[in-house]
């Protein structure tokens, strides 16, 4: 037998491995009590933010009329019919209801001033008017005339709120959140009692159905999110369909066909690992000279198109790495497999290098899509319009986005807007999780073809 | 040369393999029979691998690997001008070492084959796959669940689906880099009677390093062994190359050299 040399009495001590074996333990257990600690901290911070948003989305309001619905007819305003409303309004407007005409039908103010000789008719091409009305123009109007008008231009539901926000006068004149309507009453009711002799106290929920489907507006109780919500939808489907095509299109040529042993291949790839790290607002500036000014021939400036290929750009580089780590990581097993049966390098790609590499792929597109439904910058750089009640309607509409919305919201005076932006902010919340949810169920049902 | 009187599928002709310019396999002139099996054996890092792969231009995928001199198939050389490499492994077949189906069905696994090849109709590939999976001796164990995933077999039956989806295509040469090698016994043994069905209607030409696999399998074998050199660094140089090729029980009963002799007797590898 030899003699053990001190390393192998090292190695064989038996107190030492104890004691040594009881820190190794403590050591582990620390760093796990770090790692649960970060953890808990995460769910404090989103719990917060979650209780914030709901605390603000519902709570009660003071409503305030200045005339009551019941002086203006016997039954409620729901059971009028459309001529009946048509009436009141052109009863209780000043100017018989020629300045509703003009906001709400003509296009504004300036639309109007600027062609103050056109008729009825010709401002309203697709409406079927009454001749006699068709013919005049709006200083023309007569009472009977415009009820005749609003009737036929407007539905039942524009007329109602019309009649709520004009005649009877609907108007919220405060609001307090959930925490305070619950435990806070008596004092909130005080307030309105000192303040709005008038008004009345109601529950109200801001994210409801009339929150989606209506246009903006400056009355906080009339304001919706249905356009901007109309354009993100639209921005996102728009620069999905450009980045996922070119990003996993750049992967797969930087994967399969670059050698890398060009000077071009290698300065391609780093600065797509660059540019993953620019800041938003930098495409901002990109997206408004390419495609708002120079493109301006196809994108027609600042539209949807200009948006989502702005977008595009912003999100391609993180597409492009995820797709190519995904793709460098299917085994090359498969790849001889293919070949060795007579595959075409095409073939090869398309029947096993994609299919094992989408659930990848598809990771990096949730990462990116998540990024581009949140950017605000780069959309005010390139001018999404920050008030629009038209629904965007093509790739080459004008547009605004949920965030930019919430970012109005959130800045004007008033603590009703900030309940809506906060309304806003759980709608984008849900958009997101949709978009995700759907890419997730996609990559489940690829990673469960590829496994056993 | 060895004469014989059979016809030969393939004749390599001075094979050398590089890797970045540097030699890994020197001078290797064989015959390969016609509905034979013809055994690589030799040492690790000796280079069986690498020629195999030369055969069928697998080799062509490895950024850096280059092959000098020819492989003969049906008198034309696979690496002359106008060879499309796809053709050639598409008539020159092979199964890995270790058993690598297609993450997806056993069906599929198998007519991926000739889908590339264009056939789409159904009644065709379902005749395709069920001879197909015949030949390689599974269709008992897997015929009633044709759409289970070929990832969920046993590794001896992976491996008999590769060999399967291999002989889909009805290529001419099957070559096999260790097809038993990740394998239990019982799973090697229905490999090698496969291999013996197989060889009459194919050639077959097999990686191994089991000395009695070779001998009961392979009609012919070719020994692979290592040469050394300083280089002026005082760095070692090595490269394989071909050491004996012979018929098999004359290679194991009356090895010509010595190396054979000590690496048939186990004495190193
Ligand atoms: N892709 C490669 N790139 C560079 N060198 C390689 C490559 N593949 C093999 N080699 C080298 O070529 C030589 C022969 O390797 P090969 O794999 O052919 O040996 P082998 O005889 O099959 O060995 P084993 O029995 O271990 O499988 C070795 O020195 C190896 O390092
Ligand atoms: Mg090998």
């Amino acid at each position: 037998m030899m003699e053990p040399t001190p390393a192998q009495e090292r190695i064989k001590d038996e107190q030492a491995f104890a004691h040594g074996l009881a820190s190794r333990h403590l050591r582990g257990l620390v760093w796990e009590r770090f790692f649960q600690a970060a953890i808990a901290i995460g769910i404090i911070a989103l719990l917060a933010l979650m209780f914030n948003v709901v605390n603000r989305i519902f709570g009660v309001i003071a409503v305030q009329e200045a005339i009551h619905p019941s002086e203006l007819s016997d039954v409620p305003l729901e059971e009028l019919t459309p001529d009946q409303l048509s009436a009141l309004l052109v009863e209780h407007l000043p100017s018989g209801a020629r300045v509703l005409v003009r906001d709400s039908l003509l296009g504004g103010a300036d639309n109007y001033n600027a062609n103050r000789t056109l008729t009825m008719g010709e401002f309203l091409p697709g409406v079927a008017l009454p001749e006699a009305v068709a013919q005049l123009t709006l200083t023309d109007l007569q009472p009977e005339n415009t009820q005749t008008l609003l009737v036929a231009a407007m539905d039942k539901n524009t007329l109602l709120e019309e009649a709520y926000s004009q005649v009877v006068g609907r108007d919220v004149v405060g609001s307090w959140p959930l925490t305070e309507a619950l435990f806070n009453r008596a004092a909130i009711e005080a307030e309105v009692a000192a303040n709005y002799p008038n008004a009345t106290l109601q529950w109200n929920n801001w994210l409801d159905g009339q929150f989606l489907v209506d246009s903006m507006s400056n009355t906080p109780a009339n304001t919706g999110i249905r356009t901007a919500f109309l354009g993100t939808i639209w921005v996102l489907v728009l620069t999905l369909l450009v980045a996922f095509p070119l990003g996993v299109g750049t992967a797969i040529y930087l994967e399969e066909y670059a050698t890398g042993d060009n000077w071009l291949e290698r300065f391609i790839e780093t600065n797509i690992r660059n540019l993953a790290g620019v800041p938003s607002i930098i495409y901002g500036l990109l997206g408004l000279a390419i495609f708002v000014r120079a493109l301006e021939g196809i994108t027609q400036g600042r539209t949807l198109i200009s948006a989502a290929l702005t977008m595009a750009l912003l999100i391609l580089p993180v597409i492009i790495i995820n797709a190519q780590e995904a793709i460098r990581a299917v085994p090359p097993s498969i790849r001889e497999a293919s070949y060795g049966l007579g595959a075409t390098k095409w073939q090869t790609i398309w029947n096993q290098v994609l299919p094992a590499a989408m659930p990848g792929i598809l990771t990096g597109t949730i990462l990116g899509m998540s990024r581009a439904i949140g950017e605000t910058a780069p959309l005010i750089i390139i001018g999404a319009a920050t008030f629009i009640v038209k629904d965007p309607t093509s790739a080459v509409s004008k547009f605004t986005v949920i965030p930019i919305q919430i970012y109005n919201w959130a800045k004007q005076p008033g603590g009703q807007f900030q309940d809506i932006a906060a309304a806003g902010i759980v709608l984008l919340l849900i958009v997101l999780l949709l978009f995700n949810a759907t890419a997730i169920i996609l990559r489940q049902r690829f990673r469960r073809n590829l496994s056993a | 040369m060895i004469t014989t009187n059979g016809a030969t599928a393939l004749d390599l002709r001075h094979v050398k393999v590089f890797y970045n310019e540097k030699l890994a396999v020197d001078d290797v002139s064989i015959p390969v029979y016609k509905n034979k099996i013809t055994a690589f054996i030799g040492p690790s890092g000796c280079g069986k691998s690498t020629v195999l792969r030369s055969i069928n231009r697998m080799n062509d995928l490895i950024p850096g690997a280059r092959v000098e001199g020819q492989v003969l198939y049906h008198n034309k050389n696979l690496y002359g001008d106008n060879v499309d490499p796809v053709e050639v492994r598409r008539r020159i077949g092979m199964v890995f070492q270790k058993p690598n189906p297609f993450p997806k069905s056993i069906y599929d696994n198998v007519a991926y084959g000739p889908r590339l090849l264009g056939i789409r109709d159904k009644r065709t590939l379902d005749e395709i796959v069920e001879r197909s999976i015949k030949g390689a001796y599974l269709w008992d164990e897997v015929k009633g669940d044709l759409k289970k995933s070929g990832l969920a077999l046993s590794g001896g039956q992976q491996q008999r689906l590769c060999i399967a989806r291999t002989i889909a295509v009805e290529p001419d040469v099957i070559l096999m880099d260790e097809p038993a090698s990740a394998l239990d016994p019982i799973a090697t043994q229905a490999i090698e009677e496969l291999m013996k069905e197989l060889v009459k209607q194919y050639t077959i030409v097999i990686v191994t390093h089991n000395m009695q696999q070779a001998q009961r399998v392979s009609d012919y074998t070719a020994f692979y062994s290592i040469r050394k050199a300083e280089e002026s660094g005082g760095q070692e140089r090595r490269w394989g190359v071909l050491g004996e090729y012979a018929p098999t029980d004359q290679l194991f009963s009356n090895p010509k050299s010595e190396e054979t002799e000590r690496y048939i007797r186990g004495e190193f590898g």
